[in-house]
């Protein structure tokens, strides 16, 4: 399976009418990673949720491309199946599905009928990644994410991630109430999935993370657009000087911004 | 008795009844007294449901004579699937309409004197525990119209009773097979467990037909003394067009626990009584209730735990899904006497509605006469969530997939709890079959 680009073009969506993207454009292709930081309220959860098709979320204008398929077409199953994956930021809790039954139907959906994983190799690999990930092999027999705590939460997304073995991650807010072990934990289970033929989409407020997953290009987020791009350096500065140097350089004025 | 003409019966076809079956005089008293009762006493009145003009009475015959399943072998496919294949653990007795099949006990029980027969023999050779517990602490005669019917015409069922210390780990269990919907199914099942013991039960009312135009009228008494402990469950799966009053009710002595699974899957109109009384302190009810509605189908599920016991415990969970034109309604009763202090009772009602012409209603009742208590209550209605839905949706899965996964998880505290791996496998078909 080779990687495949993920390209979008001037995205514009709106939420319950609001627009909170204003023109994104992104390339990302296989093999880098990529994050985007930004303050509170410039639509980086809005773009994560975009590509993966938040029934809330409307593309009012612009394109999603993946591997040259238009994505904007497709079911939100569909696009994870073409290779899409997000680890999100509040998890649902599913009551009466084991976290187990859960990650092998979702699995066999992606292989599809008449080429289902085979229960052993299923179970080999899912306490295999299971121990990686320092996880209590009990919580396979729990139900989907009830009743975790945010941080079992944010690793159970990580597990899926490594399970599902997809294209590209999107990762909105992996980072966000993890303790230093854990945040330690979940970077080494992205670090893991490194290839030519992964991609990433990291989303973050803090440079912490940053410490730990190094990526290819930062990209600043603000107003609902991506006003600037750079290396890891940039993740520095930001972490350094905050957000200001960058509003004066490009004479952003936003109301919208906040902490 | 010209009001009673109405009726396809009279006192002469219920003595002639009771001679067939040779009761015993007191029994057969107890039929008349309770017929005479029938026309005097009103129908029960669930909670947001008319059954007026519901027939629970009519029928054109009494009773038949069916097929005698008297070995495994000749069961119907589907029925085999339900009983536990080890035939050594196998306490097992199977009814056809009103004809008892299968009875089995294992020996080891045999010898700890635990009795396990169908009523109407019963009746005839335990008469000292029938005549003391049968519609005497439960269930009276003498509640409505449908408990006197039930007293007067009662046709078939099964009693279990459980020695003091006896504790069975092996499940009983019962399955009534129905396909003679021209006769009622008036059935009755007393559980005795006797103090300190130990005892789990599952029982299936099973229709072999599609469609059928009948009445079931099933009463369940468990009576759990003190420190006994019952576990309950039940998988019903009448017909379409049976209107069905069914009524479960458990009597707990002191420190006494009982827990109902109920899987409650009919086509038919259905009225469901679940009730428990914790009558000794420091006894304990946790009943829960699974329910699929679908087509024209109205049904009515009352689900009460009165507490008279200080330091009771009582926790209801219904979760139900409804489908197509199908009405459900939920009534959730927690009631503490007064005197019942230190009593907790909780309650959480929950219909996922999966059509715009469904009808749901759940409705939570606290009732509370003691000041030193907890009490607490959830009830929703509403579609299946659409966060839940995406989360799914967005690791693959498709999105009927999805639901189904969702409402499988949503019935799930049911389906876990029953005690045959058969018959749980078999109410994750049904709900699988429904809800499609």
């Amino acid at each position: 399976m080779a990687g495949a680009t993920l390209v979008i073009k001037d995205l514009h969506v709106t939420v319950e009418d609001k627009e909170i993207l204003k023109g994104v454009n992104l390339e990302i292709k296989p093999g880098e990673f990529h994050a985007v930081m930004g303050p509170n309220g410039a639509g980086k959860s809005t773009l994560a949720q975009a590509i993966m098709g938040h029934p809330k979320y409307e593309v009012t204008k612009g394109s999603v491309t993946f591997d040259g398929q238009d994505v904007l077409e497709m079911e939100v199953d569909e696009r994870a199946k073409a290779g899409l994956f997000l680890a999100m930021q509040y998890p649902s809790e599913i009551s009466g599905i084991t976290n187990s039954e859960f990650l092998r139907t979702a699995i066999n959906a992606k292989r599809g009928e008449g080429n289902e994983i085979p229960l052993m190799q299923f179970i080999k690999k899912l306490d295999k990644t299971m121990e990686f990930l320092e996880m209590d092999l009990n919580m396979s027999q729990r139900y989907l994410n009830e009743g975790f705590s945010g941080g079992e939460k944010k690793r159970n997304e990580i597990l899926q991630l490594m399970m599902l073995e997809p294209k590209v991650a999107i990762l909105d807010e992996i980072d966000s109430g993890l303790d230093i072990d854990a945040l330690k934990v979940v970077a080494k289970g992205i670090n893991s999935m490194r290839s030519d033929e992964f991609s990433t989409l990291i989303i973050t407020h803090y440079q912490r993370l940053l410490d730990y997953i190094t990526p290819d290009f930062v990209h600043v987020m603000m107003d609902g657009r991506i006003v600037k791009s750079g290396g890891p350096e940039l993740a520095k500065r930001l972490e350094a000087e905050g957000y200001d140097w960058i509003k004066e350089e490009l004479g952003i004025e936003d109301e919208a911004v906040e902490q | 008795m010209t009001i009673q003409t109405k009726y396809p019966f009279d006192k002469s076809l219920i003595e002639q009844y009771s001679a067939k079956n040779g009761e015993p005089d007191w029994f057969k008293n107890l039929r008349l007294q309770a017929f005479e009762l029938i026309d005097e006493l009103p129908l029960p009145k669930p909670d947001k449901t008319k059954i007026e003009r519901w027939n629970f009475t009519d029928f054109k015959e009494h009773s038949v004579e069916s097929d005698a399943y008297n070995s495994i072998d000749d069961l119907p496919e589907e029925i085999k699937s339900l009983i536990n294949t080890d035939s050594d653990k196998r306490n097992l007795y199977v009814q056809h309409n009103q004809t008892s099949g299968i009875l089995s006990l294992s020996n080891d029980l045999k010898k700890k004197g635990v009795i396990f027969t169908d009523l109407l023999t019963a009746v005839k050779e335990h008469g000292d525990l029938i005549q003391k517990y049968y519609m005497t602490e439960a269930v009276k005669a003498d509640e409505h119209r449908l408990t006197a019917f039930h007293a007067a015409l009662v046709n078939g069922g099964v009693f279990l009773y459980v020695p003091e210390n006896v504790v069975i780990d092996e499940p009983i269990q019962s399955i009534f097979i129905h396909d003679q919907a021209d006769v009622p199914l008036i059935n009755h099942v007393l559980i005795v467990a006797d103090k300190n013991s130990s005892v789990t039960y599952v029982e299936n009312y099973y229709s072999m037909n599609e469609k059928a135009e009948g009445i079931a009228n099933i009463i369940t008494e468990v009576i759990a003394f003190d420190n006994a402990n019952v576990k309950y469950g039940a998988v019903d799966t009448l017909a379409e067009g049976v209107t069905t009053y069914v009524n479960r009710r458990g009597y707990a002595g002191q420190d006494a626990r009982i827990e109902w699974a109920l899987g409650l899957m009919n086509d038919g109109n259905t009225i469901s009584d679940n009730t428990t009384n914790l009558i000794g302190d420091g006894s304990f009810a946790d009943t829960k209730s699974v329910v699929v509605g679908r087509g024209k189908q109205t049904q009515n599920f009352t689900t009460k735990v009165i507490h008279h016991g200080k330091g009771s415990e009582g926790f209801i969970l219904k979760h139900g899904v409804v489908k197509d034109e199908a009405t459900t309604i939920f009534n959730g009763i927690g009631k503490i006497e007064h005197g019942a202090s230190k009593s907790n009772a909780d309650q959480e009602s929950r219909l996922l509605m999966l059509s715009r012409n469904a009808r749901g209603d759940a409705n939570p009742i606290l009732l509370i006469d003691e000041d030193d208590v907890m009490a607490g209550h959830a009830a929703s209605v509403g579609k299946v969530d659409e966060q839940q839905l995406y989360y799914l949706m967005s690791r693959g899965i498709p999105k009927e997939e999805a639901e189904r996964l969702i409402i499988f998880g949503f019935l799930a505290p049911v389906v876990n709890q029953l005690p045959v791996e058969g018959v749980k496998k078999q109410l994750t078909s049904v709900i699988e079959r429904k809800v499609q």
